[in-house]
């Protein structure tokens, strides 16, 4: 049984191979990047429009309004790279239904590259809206003792989202093998439902908490001359 | 007993235990979450959306933890490094 989609190997030359994950994450870039610009090509603003572009535009406002529920207000600044974490992993749940599909997302090499983007990101975002001083001063925020802890958070909350992903999508995966070997009538049909479900339930999480993540990171420090009309929002 | 038998058996007790263990607290959590929410959604049904969205992204979270723990407990039994380093001992010079 393998534990990741990494050990299949399709094609390897030397040092450079390409297995599963890779070729899999490969055929996600190329739908999701095929499919938009097909639907894009003509856009049209009348009333009268095709059914894709209802649903893109669907899916579009549906991610803006959730990053905006999460604090940030700008959502169109943060659109790409959320919406891109998104439907990333949706996608790659989503095509579990395929037979031979197994999701990149269940190997851990790709759930740290995607954390490590958003490890990237947050620091990105938080100096782009307040400046270099602004953004390190933060982190000694409550007193200069905090600052190691700070730290800490940062890179185990990377880790955390890494192995969540990964985690919740190889497990999927595990238990419809396990369950092949020993029921193999109905009930690995209904763990891909329920896999569905989760996969689903994770890609909303890994995008709501980099939102949060950047979020926290770009709120601008003046809390002390203006207090925040919204307290529930802190 | 030789040690890639004591390798073996301390793996696999352990991935049993760790999965086993690591399941009682986000099991009590989540069912904790999961009746607080039902009787918040028998006061104000209104409200559904935003307890089924808040539920299900808290669930997922509760529920990492376990899932923090069974990832340990596949490492143990699938790519166990003292294993493999035993192996190695073994078929080494």
């Amino acid at each position: 049984m393998r534990l990741s989609p990494d050990e299949l190997i399709f094609w390897q030359s030397g040092f450079f191979k390409i297995n599963a994950t890779i070729a899999f994450t490969w055929g996600l870039m190329f739908v999701l990047a095929v499919g938009s610009t097909l639907i894009t090509r003509n856009l049209s603003t009348e009333l009268q429009r095709s059914r894709w572009q209802n649903i893109l535009e669907m899916i579009v406002i549906g991610i803006g309004k959730q990053i905006e529920e999460a604090g940030l207000h700008h959502w169109r600044k943060y659109l790409g790279f959320l919406g891109t974490l998104f439907l990333f992993v949706a996608t790659a749940t989503v095509f579990t239904i395929v037979p031979g599909y197994e999701p990149p997302t269940g190997s851990l090499s790709t759930t740290v590259a995607l954390a490590l983007c958003v490890f990237v990101a947050v620091p990105m975002f938080g100096i782009q809206e307040q400046g270099v001083g602004n953004y390190l001063r933060s982190y000694t925020s409550p007193t200069l003792i905090m600052l190691p802890f700070n730290i800490i958070s940062e890179v185990s909350r990377t880790l955390a989202l890494a192995v969540r992903l990964f985690g919740n999508m190889m497990s999927g995966a595990m238990i419809i093998g396990i369950l092949l070997s020993i029921t193999p009538l109905v009930f690995p049909i209904l763990m891909t439902a329920l896999g569905l479900l989760t996969g689903m339930v994770q890609a909303y999480i890994f995008a709501i908490l980099a939102a949060v993540y950047i979020a926290a990171a770009t709120r601008v420090r003046n809390s002390k001359l203006q207090p925040d009309t919204n307290p529930a929002r802190q | 007993m030789d040690s890639m038998t004591m390798i073996a058996m301390a793996s696999i007790v352990m991935a049993g235990f760790t999965t086993s263990i690591g399941c009682i607290g986000p099991a009590l959590g989540e069912g904790r979450a999961v009746s607080t929410a039902l009787s918040a959604l028998a006061q104000q049904p209104d409200a559904s959306a935003t307890i089924t969205r808040t539920l299900f992204v808290g669930l997922a979270m509760i529920e990492s933890t376990a899932i923090y723990s069974f990832v340990v407990s596949m490492i143990l039994i699938f790519a166990n490094p003292f294993w493999n380093y035993a192996i190695a001992q073994t078929a080494g010079p």
